[in-house]
């Protein structure tokens, strides 16, 4: 069980909870009351939510051997479409779909520089990364647009039993794992991301596949910014995603895919961003000071990769004999 | 003659009951290997009798489970492949280990550049590299980048590498599988200059002539297992090939060729007039029929390799036009060929053809999948039934669809390829090298699907290095010589002296030509 490569990350997330809960011992209780579910661990899944949408649009992308940077800007985008679509007096629903929209572009953006201009991912990606958040402060016109919008608020803070925004991400998870394990769009990503030249060789759209997981990249960046924007009811060009594309990055790796390309896996994925939140959530409660934040959440993150890196697995596991003759097999050495 | 002299002298390597498993394989069993100073020892095997594992446990890559190595009679226990380096066992690996983006000099002596005040000294290091490449015979210059050459002249530069340490012992595994008769005959002559040196020399090649040409003594392994040591010149070829397979030999002879029977009026199923591309290959014409074999023969970069991508559609060709059936296409890439039923098994394995991480069963099905789309996939009990299918047909080993691709020796790999092109049922396949740096066993095993598949009415263009097979196995042989057409050679009887003098013969044409 201990090779099992989610092992690691699993104990990393039970780990932090168990710390959470010696810190605050009602961390675990969750109260049900007007039809909603309250508690801290609730909270974790509600504002886990984004970075688990983008990570699983990064996990597909980092699949393909790419990466996209520009998630976190590509959020602030969406929110800010959005809210100064409702502050003009558009409606909410139009207003998301319009952002949506643009998301989409956005994706295509990335993908067209990746798969057909052959730019490698992490510079074109980079592009928009930083020209994104210019445009969304364009948009903003750099004031934090703040809303009030019942449907509006609802993506991101709304509650049906669970959290909305959990739901929808969940929802994105189990779809996209239904697609690609249920179909052979799976195995065909993981064959463009292993090795694209065979694959194109072999007949598979290699270019098609890479240029659609950044346009999936884009939309669930673009759905994840309305469930930033919306649980504040506000769009904040400068702030909203920030460094999101980090922890979408970190829940991937944790989660076993390997930045490599090829095999990926999106309930490793999951696990990773719930170790993400849990530890950004744990770093609040158990008082670190804010000037550690960064360091605490660094060195974490960096003894689950150790742990489960194949040379420490290696290490941990028992020792076999190597290079000595060994006595029990006499038929051998007298050959 | 060296050798009642060599025979006294002690083994520099003594490998005494080496045994390596892997997980669920037991890939080596207590075998022995002794490789004597100044000697070439060939290790001869089939794919998968566990030839690389051995050089592999003796170059510090697996750890023997059980085992003793003796270097110059000391016990010694490699654990990283640079111990093995520093103490003098240089290797040169089947497939090229280099860094494509560096320079000839840069790869030459990675790891080992000359130094001045603490950095690298780029000019040393061009002179030494200069320098070593001088010995192997190489006039390429040092600061290019190593991917601007063909794979072959960087075989080269790995064997230059490999002599840039003081290497007592030179482990050469398939080097010869890309070179051409030349550079065959250079690196020969490098390896008798190093063996006059003292150095031991352990040499694995799938090509029986050169072993028997180069090599002092032979040790034979079959699955793992030692059968034992022989001298060439007390043990004849057939003797030698029936050791490695653990059976009387009779494959090999009974892949004979057809005598095709062409229906008159049927319309190709491919045809190439005036296909070109600037720098690939000069314009041919190209008929190829259903139920033919079309062998195609050259020294290596006569542009075989070139005119195959133009057929498939890989490259985009710049003049001429192409058609299947009768049919006028324009290919906008593979897809578009693959559409019309026409499949390209490339030379390069590793890069073009190996998912590495997938499974055998995904790696089989891919061409299928990729042509039905991803919404429609190949269902389960499909993808199974055909695996095992083409698992008995093509004898893949180890026979598990769930295998990982880079777990495969190389020669099963080269089948699990074959077997994706199979079966989607193309109506002509093309075969860039599909025999390269695979054993004869499995040679002939491939051959023989050829011949069937033709008789089934499958075309077939056949490309090889070795002029034997691609007679023995084609109708007709197409000679490229200088990236062009040269000749093509029609009818029964077709010899191997007919094809050398074809090349040859156009050699002399082309410089009066060009004169």
């Amino acid at each position: 069980m201990i090779r099992h490569r989610l092992f690691w990350p699993i104990v990393a997330l039970v780990a932090l909870l168990a710390l959470n809960t010696a810190v605050n011992p009602s961390f675990l209780e969750i109260r049900f009351q007007d039809g909603h579910l309250y508690g801290s661990v609730v909270d974790i899944l509600r504002n886990g939510a984004p970075t688990l949408l983008i990570a699983v649009g990064m996990t597909l992308v980092i699949a393909t051997r790419g990466i996209d940077l520009s998630v976190g800007a590509i959020a602030a985008i969406a929110g800010a479409i959005a809210c100064t679509w409702i502050v003009s007096g558009g409606g909410a629903l139009t207003g998301m779909l319009l952002a949506l929209c643009v998301c989409v572009l956005l994706g295509l953006w990335n993908g067209f520089l990746v798969s057909v201009l052959g730019i490698q991912p992490i510079i074109a990606t980079l592009v928009l990364m930083t020209a994104g958040r210019g445009g969304a402060m364009l948009i903003t016109e750099g004031q934090i647009i703040t809303v009030d919008d019942p449907l509006y608020s609802r993506i991101g803070a709304g509650f049906l039993v669970l959290p909305i925004a959990i739901l929808i991400s969940l929802g994105v998870l189990l779809a996209v794992a239904a697609l690609t394990r249920g179909t052979a769009l799976g195995m065909l990503v993981e064959s463009v991301g292993t090795n694209p030249r065979a694959s194109r060789l072999a007949g598979v759209r290699s270019r098609t596949i890479v240029w659609t997981v950044y346009v999936f990249s884009g939309l669930c960046a673009g759905l994840a910014g309305l469930m930033i924007s919306s649980n504040v009811n506000a769009a904040d060009a400068n702030s909203a995603g920030l460094w999101i594309e980090m922890d979408a990055i970190l829940a991937v790796v944790i989660g076993g895919t390997l930045l490599a390309g090829g095999r990926y896996s999106l309930s490793g994925t999951l696990v990773g961003a719930l170790v993400i939140q849990s530890l950004t959530t744990t770093v609040y409660s158990i008082g670190v000071p804010p000037n550690a934040i960064l360091v605490f959440k660094a060195v974490v993150v960096i003894a689950v990769c150790l742990l489960q890196s194949p040379r420490t697995s290696a290490l941990l596991r028992p020792r076999r004999r190597a290079g000595t003759t060994d006595p029990r097999t006499p038929e051998v050495t007298a050959a | 003659m060296t050798d009642s002299s060599a025979q006294s002298t002690d083994p520099v390597v003594d490998m005494r009951g080496i045994t390596v498993d892997f997980p669920g394989v037991r890939a080596l069993s207590g075998v022995d290997f002794r490789l004597l100073p100044g000697e070439v020892h060939a290790l001869m095997g089939e794919n998968g009798a566990g030839k690389s594992t051995l050089i592999k446990a003796l170059t510090g890559v697996h750890r023997p489970t059980w085992g003793e190595i003796l270097l110059h009679g000391e016990p010694v226990e490699f654990a990283v492949p640079a111990q093995a380096q520093n103490a003098g066992i240089s290797t040169v690996y089947q497939e090229v280990n280099l860094c494509p983006n560096l320079s000839v000099a840069e790869n030459i002596l990675l790891g080992r550049e000359p130094r001045r005040l603490g950095a690298i000294d780029g000019r040393a290091c061009r002179a030494r590299a200069a320098g070593l490449l001088e010995r192997i015979g190489l006039s390429i210059d040092p600061g290019s980048a190593l991917d601007s050459h063909p794979i072959a002249v960087q075989q080269l530069v790995a064997i230059a590498r490999a002599l840039a340490v003081d290497a007592r012992v030179l482990v050469l595994d398939e080097p010869t599988s890309s070179l051409d008769t030349d550079e065959v005959a250079e690196l020969f002559r490098i390896m008798r200059v190093l063996r006059e040196e003292g150095v031991a020399i352990l040499f694995v090649s799938h090509f029986l002539e050169q072993v028997y040409e180069i090599a002092d003594r032979m040790t034979v392994l079959r699955n793992g297992s030692l059968v034992g040591e022989y001298l060439p010149e007390r043990t004849d070829r057939l003797e030698l090939v029936s050791l490695m397979l653990g059976r009387e030999l009779g494959t090999l002879e009974d892949v004979e060729r057809r005598s095709e029977e062409r229906k008159p009026g049927t319309a190709p199923v491919l045809t190439a007039s005036g296909l070109g591309r600037a720098g690939a290959i000069a314009p041919f014409d190209l008929e190829i029929h259903a139920g033919e074999v079309v062998g195609l023969a050259g020294l290596l970069g006569s542009g075989r390799t070139e005119m195959a991508r133009l057929l498939f559609g890989a490259d985009r060709a710049d003049t001429g036009t192409l058609s299947t059936d009768g049919r006028a296409v324009r290919p906008r890439g593979p897809r578009s060929m693959i559409a019309r039923g026409v499949a390209l098994c490339s030379e390069d394995r590793k890069a073009e053809g190996l998912i590495a991480d997938l499974t055998v069963r995904d790696n089989l099905v891919l061409a299928l999948q990729a042509a039905r789309g991803w919404m429609r996939p190949v269902p389960r009990r499909m993808a199974d039934a055909l695996v095992d299918e083409y698992i008995e047909m093509l004898d893949i080993r180890p026979a598990d669809p769930g295998a990982v691709m880079s777990t495969l020796s190389g020669g099963n790999q080269q089948k699990v390829l074959l077997a994706r092109w199979l079966v989607t049922r193309p109506r002509l396949l093309i075969l860039d090298e599909p025999t390269r740096g695979i054993d004869v066993g499995a040679k002939a095993q491939i051959q023989k699907v050829v011949a069937d598949l033709a008789a089934d009415g499958m075309a077939v263009l056949f490309i090889s290095a070795e002029l034997e097979e691609v007679v023995r196995v084609s109708d007709r042989v197409v000679v490229l010589r200088d990236r062009r057409k040269t000749a093509e050679l029609d009818g029964d009887g077709i010899t191997v002296d007919d094809v050398m003098s074809a090349i040859a013969a156009h050699d002399e044409q082309g410089t009066a030509v060009a004169s």
